[in-house]
């Protein structure tokens, strides 16, 4: 980025990610209306499917959910200057933690198993991070190739895990079997229930908050410690944090194992609040959208909220429209959602140049 | 291959201008980097381009070269306008640049070199010895003799300059822009290049001398032009002007040129380094068993050539880099030793302002605030169990900025907004405000404006008579000289020699950086 190229804080978080949005629903539109379906139709049906019921918004915030820890993960990683590619990976073998702690004491109290689960599936995520980070600190193996890797790694694992150790005896599918009545995350709509509101039943569940609470966790720990301090300088310039007095290896160690932890929290969610047990693949490309999700959300927890909202939005109306519209299939929905990646994610800058030249006071314009 | 144009060089009158600037305007965002710039080089002189750092010199070449676009005005030479939008179009309309960094691949011949970008068709044999024969002719014509097949890489910097110009040469320039060439020579290589200057000069090519440093121009120059905040603020003949009307023009104020300060008073030694060896990561010996003692109230500099050791010492001393041998003794304990980590060196009392302030000493995406913190940010002023104080900082970062004179005093601006000056004030202030009692300084000021030199060598030499000892290295020799107590010389990684500040000439110590070793007194 070229310092000419700066915007005002409105437009870089607001304007920009807005346009950015804009050109790929425009896209999107023109291959809808290729295929012979009307966009406008098919926009206010992934909008209906998003926000238009009571259900439909609880699935929203349901993936929603998933994204914010994947976010999140790719967002700590990022101010450490380290792009971890191993979301998806670092989600799944903390499911494996989450799983396991369910599996044993899922009918003991959920006050003891819920913090227990918490806690495992953190480590797991954790663990899973801390060897790329490891590798990258001290031996200098680059984080994008070996996260890339400990993905199939993790992926192997868990087959390996679910097909001969973990699957419930006599049954076809690589499953464990279901939970104990103590690890399940309470649903909100239950909860509502309690106090006397009535919300149509979704997997909208308490992992929510434990989402909304690691963001003001990241982000009193990035800004507001000196450990996130020494994190962030690391990030920005290496040799800066060597002079500080800041190891650099150590602090890579420390991110890469924090950005696993909270990939490993995604498992709370579609485990213990949606599918009760173990399953094959269950973390579904999450991991990835995540790193869509940071860079939307510029690695601040606000912005990833509301960029989480926004790919939880698409997801649960992608998937109403695949079901509503006979000619947009799953693959047209996997497409806008690429899009919105796309334009968001990998090409946030192509925009920027001209908005800034727009945005340039007068006065600092060159004269033709 | 040479043109010759005797006829554009009429004997008696005055010569035409050889490259004529009209109204160059440019814009990096809100930075107005030249405003409407205007210049006249006659052929057949040496032109001096002088002004402080971000006054916009380099902006103008770079824009002459093809580096930038204009964003108005325009560019003749010879009388003849050209459109300049990439190198290759300067190189065609005969203008070479020697670049401060030189653009050499080192890997690379010097012939292989200096073909490039001219390799007369795809099979390279025959331009290869078209090439060996022109610069023969083009080496004895002007006395730039330079080993063609040697690897650029391993010919020392005064030649590989010479590499450059030969090259520049070589693509038919008439007009050669040389920017800043003496940063990385000996005073006795300068003058070699002065010199190779001057003959350019008598065979009708035309020099732009780009540099911040007034003996250069004065010696070498015919005419100078100013630059001020992107604006040209005077021109004239080098002989109706002196360094300190020159100076004067660069700053828009009277300046002080030569730091003021009383004789030191040496008091205890502080630091004391013994055989100091340190190695790079190649396992080449970059310093070689330096010792040498720090006195309390004394200033002792560090002179030498870029590049021959004293980027390593500094940070050896400072805890960047793990020594291979010797010792450094404070206060009786051997820092060298065991692995005290890089971070007791300022709890130990040894402070330190790296020498490449925006690759080490601050973070450039971080405000004004977060770097006057930063080596720092671990001590309870400004953390309580681990949680910044957010309060103590900003307000420590107003008190220095205060103190220091930085403008514009706002902690929450991010560093980069604020001048080389100010940032470097503000490095100097975390430095000096953590209470040191030894001061290592690289290069105070570099990429720093004459008005805040003034400055950080009143600090300095305020941290001396407070009876601390400071190192500083510089590859200024009018700021050595003009701030120690004591001289080193480094060349090759050793101490070659000392001078007392008060008795140091700039022939005596360009003779101990060259390498020449002995007492500088003879």
């Amino acid at each position: 980025m070229k310092p000419a190229d700066k915007l005002p804080r409105w437009a870089e978080f607001g304007l920009l990610p807005a346009i950015n949005l804009c050109a790929a629903l425009l896209i999107s539109g023109a291959v809808i209306r290729l295929i012979g379906e009307s966009p406008w139709a098919a926009f206010k049906l992934m909008a209906a499917g998003a926000f238009g019921a009571q259900d439909s918004i609880g699935y929203t915030l349901f993936y929603a959910t998933d994204f914010v820890f994947t976010g999140l993960a790719v967002a700590v990683a990022f101010h450490a200057g380290l792009f971890n590619i191993g979301g998806e990976g670092q989600a799944y073998v903390g499911g494996l933690g989450v799983g396991l702690v369910c599996l044993a004491f899922g009918s003991c109290s959920p006050w003891l198993v819920i913090p227990l689960a918490i806690a495992s599936g953190c480590a797991f995520g954790a663990a899973w991070a801390f060897v790329p980070g490891w590798l990258q600190a001290r031996r200098g193996s680059h984080i994008v190739i070996t996260t890339i890797m400990a993905n199939f790694i993790a992926s192997a694992l868990m087959t390996y895990l679910l097909v001969n150790v973990l699957i419930k005896p006599g049954q076809q599918s690589p499953e464990t079997r279901e939970f104990g009545p103590g690890a399940a995350m309470p649903p909100v709509h239950e909860l509502l229930a309690r106090i006397g509101i009535s919300f149509a039943p979704s997997p909208f569940n308490m992992a929510s908050l434990l989402a909304l609470v690691a963001c003001a966790l990241v982000w009193a720990f990035l800004w507001r410690t000196r450990w996130g301090y020494a994190l962030r300088v690391v990030g920005q310039n290496p040799q800066a944090a060597v002079y500080a007095g800041i190891s650099p290896e150590r602090t890579i160690m420390v991110a890469m194992t924090i950005s696993g932890g909270l990939a490993g929290c995604l498992a709370v969610n579609e485990l213990m609040g949606s599918q009760h047990r173990i399953l094959l693949d269950f973390p579904g490309g999450a991991g990835f959208v995540g790193i869509a999700v940071a860079l939307m959300g510029r690695n601040h927890p606000v912005g990833i909220l509301a960029a989480s909202l926004l790919f939880g939005a698409l997801y649960q109306g992608g998937s109403q429209l695949s079901f509503d519209m006979p000619h947009v299939n799953r693959d047209m929905v996997i497409l806008i959602q690429g899009l919105v990646i796309l334009f968001c994610g990998a090409l946030e800058n192509v925009f920027r140049a001209p908005l800034a030249a727009l945005l340039r006071p007068r006065a600092a314009r060159p004269s033709p | 291959m040479e043109p010759e144009s005797p006829a554009l060089q009429a004997p008696g009158g005055p010569p035409g201008p050889a490259l004529e600037l009209c109204g160059i305007d440019k814009r990096f965002g809100a930075v107005h980097a030249n405003r409407s710039v205007s210049l006249a080089v006659s052929k057949g002189s040496i032109h001096g381009l002088i002004g402080e750092n971000g006054a916009g010199k380099s902006t103008l070449m770079n824009i002459v070269y093809g580096f930038h676009r204009a964003d108005a005005g325009e560019i003749r030479v010879n009388g003849r306008r050209v459109e300049i939008g990439r190198p290759r179009d300067s190189i065609e309309a005969g203008i070479g640049m020697v670049h401060q960094h030189f653009m050499l691949v080192e890997r690379f011949t010097v012939l292989e070199n200096i073909v490039l970008g001219a390799e007369g068709g795809a099979m390279l044999g025959r331009g290869l010895g078209e090439a060996r024969s022109g610069l023969g002719r083009l080496g004895r014509k002007y006395g730039l003799d330079v080993p063609l097949d040697a690897e650029a890489g391993h010919l020392p910097v005064g030649m590989q300059q010479r590499v450059e110009i030969l090259k520049a040469l070589h693509h038919r320039a008439e007009i050669l822009i040389l920017d800043e060439p003496t940063a990385v020579l000996t005073p006795a290589e300068a003058d070699q290049l002065f010199r190779m200057l001057a003959l350019l000069r008598d065979q009708g090519k035309t020099v732009i001398l780009v540099t911040h440093k007034l003996r250069e121009i004065m010696a070498i120059t015919d005419r100078v032009t100013v630059m001020r905040q992107g604006s040209v603020v005077h021109e004239t003949a080098t002989r109706d002007t002196s360094p300190k009307a020159l100076a004067e023009q660069m700053v828009g104020r009277a300046v002080l040129l030569k730091v003021e300060k009383a004789p030191a008073k040496p008091g205890a030694v502080l630091l004391e380094v013994r055989n100091l060896e340190v190695r790079d990561r190649l396992g080449v010996p970059r310093v070689k068993g330096a010792s040498f003692s720090l006195r309390a109230g004394e200033i002792v500099g560090v002179a030498g050539v870029s590049g021959n050791g004293q980027s390593e010492l500094i940070e050896a001393l400072a805890g960047i880099r793990v020594p291979t041998g010797g010792s450094i003794l404070l206060g009786g304990q051997d820092l060298a030793r065991g692995s005290t980590g890089l971070n007791d060196r300022r709890s130990h009392g040894i402070a330190h302002v790296p020498e490449d302030r925006l690759r080490m000493g601050v973070v450039a995406s971080f405000s004004a605030e977060d770097n006057a913190i930063l080596g720092y940010h671990a001590r309870q002023r400004f953390n309580r169990s681990g949680f910044m104080r957010r309060r103590a900082i900003r307000e420590d970062c107003a008190e220095k900025m205060a103190s220091y004179d930085v403008r514009p005093p706002s902690p929450s601006l991010r560093i980069t907004a604020f001048s080389g000056g100010n940032q470097q004030k503000l490095v100097l202030a975390r430095e000096i405000d953590c209470g040191p009692s030894v001061l290592i300084v690289g290069q105070p000021t570099r990429g720093v404006d004459i008005g805040a030199i003034e400055f950080i060598h009143r600090r300095i030499v305020a941290l001396r008579d407070s009876g601390k000892a400071v190192l500083v290295v510089s590859v200024e020799l009018d700021e050595i000289m003009g701030l120690s107590d004591r001289i080193l010389v480094m060349a090759g990684g050793e101490i070659v020699g000392e001078v007392p500040g008060s008795e140091a000439t700039e022939e005596a110590l360009g003779l101990l950086m060259a390498g020449v070793k002995g007492d500088a007194s003879r």
